[in-house]
Parts: structure tokens; sequence; C-alpha cells
């Protein structure tokens, strides 16, 4: 199997503070690969890397066999990577239907009708709310809205940033369940970044755990479910 | 205008304490006044004056709560003759475009006049709403590229002889090169140090234009700018055979040269508001927009920032010279005065009071300052004050314009307002 994202060596820095401190990892073809870590870790700041702000200092970053390191992040996000970022970042006063629009910027019009009726098919609570403006939408709304924004771009790399943030139990089985799907029905490829270890670990192929800016652990989902360091660093008082 | 309605003992204390602040306020400003006598300066004492102003403001902030708490049931609020405004929006917009089209036809000189300086600012203030209401970048240096257009038309048709229709697209391509040049240092930059930074430019541009003598002609500026032409007809009592007069067989009158600067400048603003329209329903208005509400989103999703902002500087500022170029052109004079900071201003106001985004508001919003203004140009001492008073009255009853609404640009089936108190106020 060949990586269709592996990062080498990568660092990042927040002014004089290290974030990353020389991280590998690869996300295969197909694969739904999560990056479990406290806060703090670097989790998001790896994400925001892949996507070349900040850029990485040093180390490499290959995306479907070509090095994308020093790339403008319109450049990456044009090669069929998209991303979910943390917070949603939906825009607020634009209708649910300008925001998904603005996710397939830069396409002819005819295949945005497209995807979007994939999308709906996706959320159908989406189609209901099309009108509706993005900032009055519930939080899991908002959700399915900024993935829905983000598959627009037909994107083969799919980078989701903590989609269970601030969600309720229900509604996180609901988004993962839809992450799941994509995943089978269309062979989409995720990199899930999540605070919510069990949940993550368990939809997840492979895992990886980053603490203090460095991967300490990684392996397949259910391998690292079953360490018991991860259990009482990540999962003790979570169901 | 949410406040509860007071009970009549707080409502008295609230006067109470206006009246307060008011004399503290004033009692220097108006209850003293120094006078010069023949050895020197006196101190006149007028506490009639501030008894009256004190009064003034007891009794109004006395009504004005009174009016809240005793309201009669059913008497329009703020925001219901706001809404009012804005469901008529559909017909309100045509019937201004008629009445604006068939002004010439039965008002005089004057009143053309009037309305040829209205019309410039409505085409500015829509030309600044690209950039400050659609992309979101506070720009208070606008009438930079109002100066670029106006120099551009001046310079280039004392000195080559160009005429007004082929010199009005350089002058619009300069003004927007100048857009992307100020563009460039402020990508980085939003909200207050973007709105310093393009404050700051209008200066340089306008200091640029007093001080470069030999090519500007500095404090004096250009004069004897020739007047635009109708393919190739001037205006003018000439008599000869390529006026408008002669070639028409009509008698002259100064009026036809008004007239005439009236639909172009009429012509003028509609282009730019049907650029702007059409913008703002393309992918790059939407991105506009988009750039506005969440910067770091829109880089998430792919989309040239860099680029985009430029577009909206350098568009917004095309207009701007278009603009510059006609005032060049009806003045027949141009000069660093006429390229000041409160230009901006008020160019500024009068997108803010319009609404942020909104075409009609603009226009009314326009209408109001500039055509008010000129109202009251017999009572010039206290034009700003009044024009100031507006301005806070407006802001606190109407915060985010007059038409504060915004229109999706995309809608299956018919397309929903979202309504005003959901759109953030003041945000720029």
């Amino acid at each position: 199997m060949t990586a269709l994202l592996r990062l080498h060596g990568v660092t990042a820095f927040y002014g004089a503070i290290q974030a990353l401190k020389g991280v590998d990892l690869e996300v295969n073809q197909g694969e739904i690969v999560t990056l479990i870590g406290s806060n703090g870790a670097g989790k998001s700041t790896l994400m925001m890397t892949i996507c070349g702000n900040p850029r990485a200092r040093s180390g490499e970053i290959h995306y479907d066999g070509s090095d994308i390191t020093q790339l403008p992040t319109f450049e990456i996000m044009r090669r069929g990577l998209a991303q979910s970022p943390e917070g949603r970042r939906i825009f607020p006063r634009m209708s649910v239907h300008e925001n998904l629009l603005m996710g397939a910027y830069g396409r002819a019009p005819g295949e945005a009708a497209e995807d979007m009726e994939r999308i709906f098919a996706l959320f159908p609570r989406l189609k209901e709310r099309l009108a509706q403006r993005g900032g009055t939408l519930s939080g899991g709304e908002q959700q399915m809205l900024a993935i829905g924004r983000a598959l627009m771009s037909r994107p083969r790399l799919l980078l989701l940033d903590e989609p269970s943030l601030g969600l309720a139990p229900l509604v996180v089985r609901q988004i993962f369940g839809a992450i799941r799907e994509l995943n089978r029905a269309t062979g989409l490829t995720v990199l899930l970044v999540e605070q919510n270890a069990f949940q993550a670990l368990r939809l997840a192929h492979r895992g990886y755990v980053l603490v203090n800016g460095a991967i300490t652990m990684a392996g397949t989902g259910p391998a690292l479910l079953a360490r018991p360091e991860i259990r009482a660093a990540y999962l003790e008082g979570a169901h | 205008m949410s406040a509860r309605p007071l009970a009549p003992a707080a409502i008295l204390r609230d006067a109470g304490l206006s009246a307060l602040v008011a004399f503290g306020l004033f009692v220097a400003l108006i209850g003293l006044r120094l006078v010069p006598t023949d050895n020197g300066l006196a101190l006149e004492q007028r506490w009639r004056a501030l008894l009256a102003i004190v009064g003034a403001v007891f009794v109004g902030r006395l009504l004005m709560l009174g009016w809240r708490a005793w309201r009669p049931a059913g008497a329009p609020t703020p925001r219901v003759l706001a809404e009012s405004i804005r469901r008529s929006a559909r017909w309100v917009a045509p019937l201004f475009l008629l009445l604006a089209l068939a002004l010439p036809l039965f008002a005089g000189r004057y009143v053309i006049d009037v309305g040829i300086l209205v019309l410039t600012y409505v085409m500015l203030g829509w030309g600044l709403n690209i950039v400050v209401g659609l992309a979101g970048l506070l720009d208070l240096g606008y009438v930079a590229f109002y100066a670029v257009g106006a120099y551009s038309y001046a310079l280039f048709s004392t000195t080559f002889h160009f005429g007004f229709w082929t010199t009005l697209p350089v002058a619009g391509l300069l003004a927007g090169l100048w857009g992307v040049l100020l563009g460039f240092p402020v990508l980085r930059l939003r909200g207050d140090y973007l709105a310093i930074v393009t404050l700051a430019f209008g200066e340089i541009i306008r200091v640029v234009l007093i001080n470069w003598t030999s090519f500007t002609g500095g404090p004096n500026g250009v004069s004897d700018i020739p007047r635009p032409t109708l393919f190739g007809l001037k205006f003018n009592g000439s008599g000869d055979p390529d006026t408008f007069a002669a070639f028409f067989g009509v008698d002259y009158s100064i009026t036809q040269r008004f007239v005439f600067l009236y639909y172009v400048i009429l012509g003028l603003a509609l282009l730019t508001n049907w650029v702007s329209l059409r913008l703002r329903r393309l992918p790059l208005g939407r991105a506009w927009e988009a750039l506005r509400e969440d910067e770091i989103a829109c880089r998430a999703l792919g989309i040239n920032v860099t680029v985009t902002k430029l577009t909206a500087f350098a568009i917004g500022a095309t207009f701007g010279g278009f603009a510059g170029a006609f005032f060049a052109t009806r003045q027949g004079f141009v000069s660093p005065e006429s390229f000041t900071f409160i230009e901006s201003a008020l160019v500024l106001a009068i997108v803010v009071l319009g609404g942020l985004g909104s075409q009609l508001g603009v226009a009314l919003a326009a209408l109001v300052m500039i055509g008010g203004t000129e109202l009251f140009r017999d009572f010039a001492e206290y034009r700003m004050l009044v024009f100031g008073i507006a301005l806070v009255v407006m802001m606190v009853l109407r915060p985010r314009g007059l038409v504060s609404g915004r229109v999706p640009s995309v809608s299956l089936g018919k397309p929903k307002e979202i309504a005003a108190d959901l759109v953030a106020q003041g945000r720029g």
C-alpha cells in the first residue's frame, strides 16, 4: 500500500515555541487514521501544518507522491485535500447554501450541484436548513455543514479537526457514523484529530498518539484501545 | 432598543442625571464666554443659555423615556418602521430609479446640480461598499483613488488632450492599480490596523499631490480641464457645428450641459451598481463575503486570500477612479483640497449609515447626507451640528444602518432576507 500522505520529521514553531518536534506519520489510501492527544499536544498544529499554515520549519510533507511542504495553502487545498477546521468555522452570516458553495470554490457550478445532492444524502438535515443562516444552526448541524463544505471540493483526503467538540454524544455518534459511511462507500481517506479517544479509536483503522508535539505511540485502533497507558491517559472517566 | 420601561420615579431620576451631565458638559462651553473689551478680555456669564440647554436635555430625556414607558399600543417602533422600509425595498428601488431618470425633465439647474453631486457620492458609496461592505476591509483612504482618477483625467486631458471617454478607462485602471499597490502591504492587516494604514495612504496621496508641484501643479491644482462631449459634440454657446446646440438645431442653454453630466454620472453609478450586484452572485463575490466572515476558514477551503483581497481593493478603487475622472470633468478644476480625509469619512459614513452591503441603503444614505447638507445650506453654521446629531440618532436607533438585512446571493425558490438583528453590528 502506498501512503497518500506522509510526514517525515516535521517540526513547526509558533514564534519561539516549538509545537511539533519531528512528527512522522502516514495515512494510506482508503484509511481512517486518527490522531489523539490531550489539550495542547499539537494536534491542531499538525493539521494546520499539513495545510501549510504555519509552514513546517523542517521535515517533509508528501501528498500523493509529491512534496507539498513549501506550497502555499490554497495550492495544497487544490490538490485534493480538504479540511473541516477546529471550531467548525462556518460562515455565520451566509446561508447554508452559500457555505456549501464556498467549499466548491473554483469549480464548475454543474459539478457543485451534483456534489451538493450527495452531501444532502449524507446529511439530510442540511437540505432542510438550506436557506438558513449558518450561525443559526445548532452545533451538530454546524459540524455537518463544516464537513459538507469540505466535501464539496471532492477531496481524496479529508482532514477533520475535532468534529465531536462540544456536541452531545448522540450527535457525535451520528457524525462518526457518517464518516464511517463515507469511508466505506467512497473509499475516502480520513485523518481525524480527536480528543474523544474512545470514539475515535473505535472508528479508525489506525491511530497515533501525540504528546507534547511528538508521536509516542502508533498502532491499529483496537490495539491502541487495549493498551493500559492509553486507557489511563485518555479513557479514564470517559465512557 | 429593548430597554425595559421604567417607573415614573426612575424616569425622573434618569432625566435628572442626564440634566446633571449636560450641566457638567456645558457649564464652561456655553455658560461662560470670553468677550474682547477695550481693556482685554472679559468673562461673560450666560446662565440663561445654559439653563435652556440643560432644561432641553431634561425635558427631552423625560419625553423619550416616557414615550418608551407609555407608548400607545400599536405605535411603530424603529424596528417595525425599518421592517416596512425593508419590505418596501422592492418597489422603492425602481421608484427611485424612475425618479432619477426623469429628474432633469422637471427640475431646474440647481436641483440637477445637486443631483449630480448626490449621484457622485452614491457611486463612491457603492464603490467603497465593495471593499468595506462585501469584503469587510475597512478602508479610510478611499478618497485616494478618487484623487488618482481625478488627476489622471486632469493631467491626461490637459497634457495630451485626451478626451473624457478615452481617459475614463485609463483613470479607472490607474486607480485600480493603486488599489493593488495599497493592497499588497496591508494583506496581513485587518480591522483597526488596516484602517490606520489606509488612512495614512489617503493622506500620502494628498500630500504628494500638494508637493509634487512640477507634475500636479501643487496647491494650485490643474485648471481648464476639458468638459465631456457627447460623441464629439461639445456643450458651449459658440455656435460651432460641433456643438450640441448647433448640431441638433436647438438654442444653447447651460442647462443642457448639466443634464448631460447628470446622465453621465447616473450611468456610471448604475454601472457600479450592476457590477456589484453581478459580482455578489459570482464565486468571487461570495469569496469576498466569506473573507469578511472568516479568513482562516477561507484558507482551509483553498481560497487564495491574497488574490481575493487584492481584487476587492482593485475593483473598489476602479470605481473610485471613475468617479474621480467624472469629478474632474464636472468641476473643470482639481486641487488637493478636494481630497481630504473628510471626504473618505463622508463616503464611509454613507456606507455605514446605509447598511454595510446594502445597495439601496447606500443610495438613500447618500441622498440624505449630501442632499440634506445642501438643504441646510442656509443654516451653514449649524450644518455640521445637524450632521452630527443625525449620525448619533441614526446609530442609536438603527446601529446596523438604514437597510441592514442581507439577502443570500443564491437560493432555491424565494430568497429569504436575514433579519437585521442577526447581522453582526459594527464589523468592518
